[in-house]
């Protein structure tokens, strides 16, 4: 797993009210966006996500536990990060999804393209 | 104005107002949902990501005439103690003018980012209407019924107010 510049449990990056930070643990990449995503928010998830996987890590997991709404700028920066996955061999997990924001994933039918699980510890393993 | 720093406010009045005219929280927020997504396409595609454009929302709380249907609805004008049948919101612009045919869902069979905009809208909201504006920009017209099954009406307070505009 190659370094990542942003520390445990830091901000990677905030505007409003809208932030990310990244932690490392078993072996995975975890990024945990906090606030609502939409096309204001979606460009700073966009670019942290790039970023992180520049690394290449074997498993990435979004902990989408602190995002109350997500709209389709949101999901299309999501698809976009599992197509760089994909190609990357690494393993793309989403968690923690609200009701509100699985919806959205409903009605443009990817819930059944993403791996998603409850929470972390269940990411961790899938 | 066309800059995606306010959505966020958009989507809190959109919702406040549904919810203000009898819509459950579920309906509200697909409703706000589907505001959102028509504001980043005029942002998007209509103004090329300019921020400084601007665009109108109108929100109408609509009343059903007589048993002719929804295509009669009219707006509550007379601040009547009933709650709407129905919410028409209308979001305009100044943007290139299209062919309303054109605005269409891409094939969600392809996975790839974007293009959900349209599909998400037409999902959550009753009626969808793209037309061009007489002289410039284009005009949406969405429409969502409130359903007396999950809609309970403004948290037990009587509608009495009119809102729209």
């Amino acid at each position: 797993m190659a370094d990542y510049p942003v520390r445990p449990g830091q901000f990677s990056s905030q505007e409003g009210s809208f932030g990310i930070k990244a932690e490392q643990r078993s072996g995975a990449m975890i990024v945990i966006p906090t606030g609502e995503i939409d096309l204001n928010a979606s460009p700073i998830l966009r670019q942290e996500l790039k970023r992180v996987q520049t690394s290449r890590p074997q498993r990435l997991i979004v902990n989408l536990a602190s995002v109350p709404y997500m709209d389709s700028s949101g999901v299309a920066t999501l698809v976009e990060a599992m197509q760089i996955a994909r190609k990357n061999s690494t393993r793309l997990v989403l968690c923690g999804m609200q009701d509100k924001v699985r919806s959205i994933f409903e009605i443009a039918r990817l819930d059944t393209v993403f791996t998603i699980v409850p929470d972390v510890d269940g990411a961790l393993s899938a | 104005m066309s800059n995606p720093l306010y959505l966020s406010g958009a989507r809190e009045l959109v919702a406040a107002v549904s919810k203000r005219l009898g819509f459950a929280d579920e309906a509200c927020g697909k409703i706000a949902l589907a505001v959102d997504e028509a504001l980043c396409n005029v942002i998007r595609h209509g103004y090329g990501r300019a921020s400084n454009r601007p665009i109108w929302i109108s929100i109408w709380p609509m009343v059903e005439k007589g048993d002719a249907g929804l295509g009669a609805a009219g707006p509550a004008a007379d601040c009547a103690d009933t709650l709407p049948s129905s919410l028409r919101i209308v979001i305009e612009d100044e943007a290139r003018q299209v062919d309303p045919q054109v605005i269409r869902s891409r094939d969600l069979e392809e996975i790839r980012p974007g293009g959900l905009g349209v599909h998400i809208i037409k999902a959550v909201m009753d009626e969808v209407i793209y037309e061009r504006r007489e002289k410039v920009g284009m005009r949406l017209t969405m429409i969502k019924r409130r359903t007396t099954e999950t809609d309970e009406g403004c948290g037990g307070v009587p509608f009495k107010e009119c809102g729209g505009g």
